[in-house]
């Protein structure tokens, strides 16, 4: 009973805050703050018209699968080179430097470059996406590889544990919940990468409709484009977290 | 004597001198202590003995004969307990069985027996994050009895336990090890410990580790605990002991 009243009361408190923010939004536009910068109800109605007129659905279609192909491509090769990395010093030796390169680097730089080389088709999407995305998901399971407790690996030599039991049985396992944290956050990366891609190099998708209805000063639809695309990133690296913590507690 | 430690020496990669030609015997049955200051080795010691690490100089003969590994005969129990923490207690029991290809039914039978010879009966299904110190570390005890191991080696058991639970846990541990005739190597700081559960007390002097003396408390184990504690051998020891390594301290 006490844990409902605490839950309703907690959701209470969250839709007060959407309701200031949209309110604010809504004030501010109708005030108005600046001629490009529509108030939330005409912002809302766009979006609404774009869903029923499925420019949207469309642009997602697009958006979401050169996104989806680069986070499994990573996903895989970058949980493979980090494991490797991990367990291995010559692996570690090639390739981590890339790696620390990759991370350090100002993506937005390089994405250009790729098109140079593979075009505006959807190549250059994948790519860039994993470009971003690697690098963190690749540390991440390096890390969590590199980090098994000490003790845990003497625990099982002391009981005569062979090496493919010791990375079966205690680093994996050891490892799953760090693997998983860089796959959320190199989703989160990818975000970004397909969005700048899209906005840089291939005018498709949610960046083509944000440059378009921009460059046509239908600023609701911009705005809706990108509230939309900013509450799916949020919405689905939210998802990812509770199931995080609800494997790996 | 069960186990022989002759002219071990050990020098870490950093240049630091941690055991300098230790010789001892250890009694088949006996408890034997190893007591001495922080640094002194003493860990060390007890891990060259298990072969989780290299020495630089002498040999380890267990029955007689020379070994440089981990060993069915010897069975670790680690200060920081070394759980998996993804594992219920009767998979972290069966652990070291399970290591060996034991089948599960038959290993987690074992692992029941020792379980509840540790006093956690009703606790098979909960997990390391859900225990106290104390019940972590009966965990890592039964743990190291159910590979039926002779040799029992113990790295500063209680040393994560809280006061109360120490003692008890001590009683227990007497109990149970003289039960099973288990030759048991004790690492330990504190001199009470050391007097009260050995047959024998090596003291190590610190930087580079020797054994400066071996004393035998001599203590009528036939008395309740409370007796101990009040025994005047039990407590000549302590003076001894205390005389001896306030030197080092």
């Amino acid at each position: 009973m006490a844990r409902t009243t605490e839950a309703a009361g907690r959701l209470g408190w969250q839709l007060a805050s959407f309701a200031l923010f949209f309110g604010a939004w809504e004030l501010a536009g109708r005030w108005p703050l600046s001629a490009a910068f529509p108030a939330f109800s005409s912002t809302f109605l766009a979006l609404m018209e774009m869903l029923r007129d499925g420019s949207l659905g469309k642009a997602y279609w697009l958006t979401l699968q050169p996104l989806a192909i680069g986070i499994v491509l990573c996903g895989l090769a970058g949980i493979g080179f980090g494991i490797g990395m991990g367990l291995s010093r010559t692996v570690e030796w090639l390739t981590l430097p890339v790696f620390v390169i990759l991370q350090a680097a100002p993506m937005a730089a390089i994405i250009p470059l790729i098109t140079y080389v593979y075009g505006i088709g959807l190549t250059s999407k994948v790519l860039a996406v994993t470009l971003l995305a690697a690098p963190v998901i690749v540390m991440n399971s390096y890390k969590g590889i590199r980090n098994t407790h000490p003790s845990l690996l003497q625990m099982c030599r002391s009981f005569q544990g062979t090496r493919r039991q010791e990375v079966v049985k205690i680093i994996l396992p050891h490892a799953a919940a760090l693997i998983f944290t860089g796959l959320r956050l190199g989703l989160a990366m990818g975000f970004i990468g397909i969005v700048i891609a899209e906005l840089l190099i291939t005018p498709t998708g949610i960046g083509d409709l944000i440059t378009y209805h921009s460059s046509v000063a239908d600023y609701p639809k911009m705005f809706a484009t990108i509230a939309s695309i900013v509450a799916v990133a949020a919405i689905s690296l939210h998802l990812l977290q509770r199931l995080e913590q609800r494997l790996f507690p | 004597m069960i186990v022989e430690v002759k002219g071990i020496g050990k020098t870490y990669d950093n240049g630091v001198e941690a055991l300098r030609d230790v010789n001892l015997a250890f009694p088949q049955g006996k408890l034997t202590s190893l007591l001495g200051p922080s640094g002194c080795g003493k860990t060390t010691l007890l891990k060259i003995i298990a072969g989780l690490i290299p020495r630089n100089a002498g040999e380890v003969l267990v029955k007689g004969k020379v070994v440089d590994g981990p060993g069915p005969e010897r069975a670790f129990v680690f200060q920081d307990f070394a759980l998996l923490p993804w594992a219920d207690v009767l998979r972290n029991v069966a652990f070291g069985l399970e290591l060996r290809g034991i089948e599960r039914k038959e290993r987690e039978e074992v692992a029941r027996r020792y379980i509840a010879e540790v006093g956690l009966e009703g606790f098979e299904h909960r997990h390391p994050a859900q225990l106290s110190g104390g019940m972590r570390q009966r965990v890592g005890l039964a743990r190291a009895l159910t590979v039926n191991a002779e040799i029992i080696l113990m790295d500063e058991p209680f040393s994560s336990v809280d006061e109360q639970t120490r003692r008890k846990f001590q009683e227990d541990l007497l109990d149970l090890l003289r039960h099973h005739q288990k030759t048991v190597i004790f690492v330990t700081h504190s001199i009470e410990e050391a007097a009260y559960l050995s047959d024998q007390i090596a003291l190590l002097s610190p930087r580079p580790g020797k054994v400066s003396r071996i004393v035998h408390p001599n203590v009528d184990r036939g008395k309740n605990p409370d007796e101990i504690r009040r025994d005047r051998n039990y407590l000549d020891t302590v003076d001894e002991i205390w005389g001896m390594l306030r030197q080092y301290v």
